[in-house]
């Protein structure tokens, strides 16, 4: 994985706002981990359609962190776990596990 | 503007809230998590425009127009482009923003709902009937996310070519991911006929008919047993 996460969204979007920075990073430290536990237990527990929703919803943030390729493999995996393919967890986990480590950063 | 956000994702809500917050004509009201305590405010107040993702567990975005007499202005906001056909049939529909939104597409949105808001001002003025006269000869197909015109009798033959249509008019033709009985509800009857599972036709662009066949411009359309006799009573024939 060539791509790592960063914040050029969140402080474009803030315009210079610390405090609006400050709420969103806080907001998402608080939902990340809950969606990405949602859709390992899915995932884990062969819930595909489910795991497919969580993967939608986690979408919006790796996008959110600057991930291109990273989002278009949440598309692509999205898609694969309709059809009950799971060939991209490890790419897809990859990315997840990224993002947590950065959120500790920041 | 008055508005309301709808989204499941608080992320969603605080980033749509901020977007707005820096367009001076956006005014949020509130911010729902999901459609059915949006509903609610409705039957009580109203707005010019709504955020919707579509989205949401239970009750999607979709779900939630349909439940709506007099949709205000609708902004779909996804992060999903393939909903984006199905939108187009939404005429509260203004725009589709996929996230994560940036604020110069935010704005572009923006505009649209303000021109489509002073269109259907300038719309209720004119004469009814001429609206829907030219409406009735107009259909609008999306391609590339551009939504492309079409002249309904200029059409000559549409065919199924598996999860599209191809659309052959008397200058171009367009192929558009819809099916052959979306399209048909929006035909004419007295115009069209669909005289095979995989073809309808303009029948006043007939050339001639030879068996099962009929030609139109230089294409031979197949005509199956079972349609044979409606297109036969459609002709006028001596």
């Amino acid at each position: 994985m060539t791509e790592t996460p960063n914040i050029s969204y969140i402080k474009e979007l803030a315009s210079g706002s610390d405090t609006f920075e400050e709420k969103l990073i806080g907001i998402v430290k608080r939902e990340f981990p809950e969606e990405k536990n949602e859709f390992l237990n899915n995932y884990t527990t062969k819930e595909y359609d489910k795991a497919a929703e969580n993967v939608h919803k986690l979408k919006h943030k790796i996008g959110m962190f600057g991930f291109e390729k990273g989002y278009q493999t949440a598309i692509d995996f999205e898609e694969g776990l309709k059809n009950n393919d799971s060939s991209l967890y490890s790419k897809f986990v990859l990315i997840l596990e990224s993002i947590e480590q950065f959120l500790n950063t920041i | 503007m008055n508005c309301i956000i709808i989204d499941d994702e608080e992320t969603a809500r605080i980033i749509i809230q901020q977007l707005c917050s820096q367009v001076d004509k956006l005014n949020v009201i509130q911010d729902f998590p999901n459609a059915i305590q949006a509903i609610k405010f409705l039957n009580k107040e109203k707005v010019d425009l709504i955020f919707l993702d579509i989205h949401m567990p239970d009750f999607t975005g979709f779900d939630f127009i349909d439940t709506l007499k007099n949709p205000p202005k609708i902004i779909l906001t996804t992060s999903d482009k393939k909903f984006a056909l199905e939108a187009f049939e939404y005429d509260c529909i203004v725009d589709y923003l996929v996230k994560p939104i940036t604020l110069p597409r935010f704005i572009k949105a923006i505009q649209k709902a303000e021109s489509a808001t002073v269109l259907a001002k300038v719309e209720t003025k004119t004469e009814p009937s001429l609206n829907s006269s030219s409406e009735e000869n107009e259909l609008y197909i999306n391609i590339d996310r551009r939504l492309i015109k079409i002249n309904i009798p200029t059409i000559n033959v549409i065919e199924a070519k598996g999860d599209y249509i191809l659309i052959k008019t008397e200058k171009q033709n367009y192929t558009v991911h819809s099916t052959l009985k979306k399209i048909e509800e929006k035909l004419p009857d007295d115009l069209f006929l669909k005289v095979h599972r995989s073809y309808i036709i303009n029948i006043k662009k007939i050339i001639d008919i030879e068996d099962n066949s009929v030609l139109i411009a230089k294409d031979v359309i197949p005509v199956s047993r079972s349609n044979r006799p409606e297109l036969m009573k459609r002709l006028n024939m001596l």
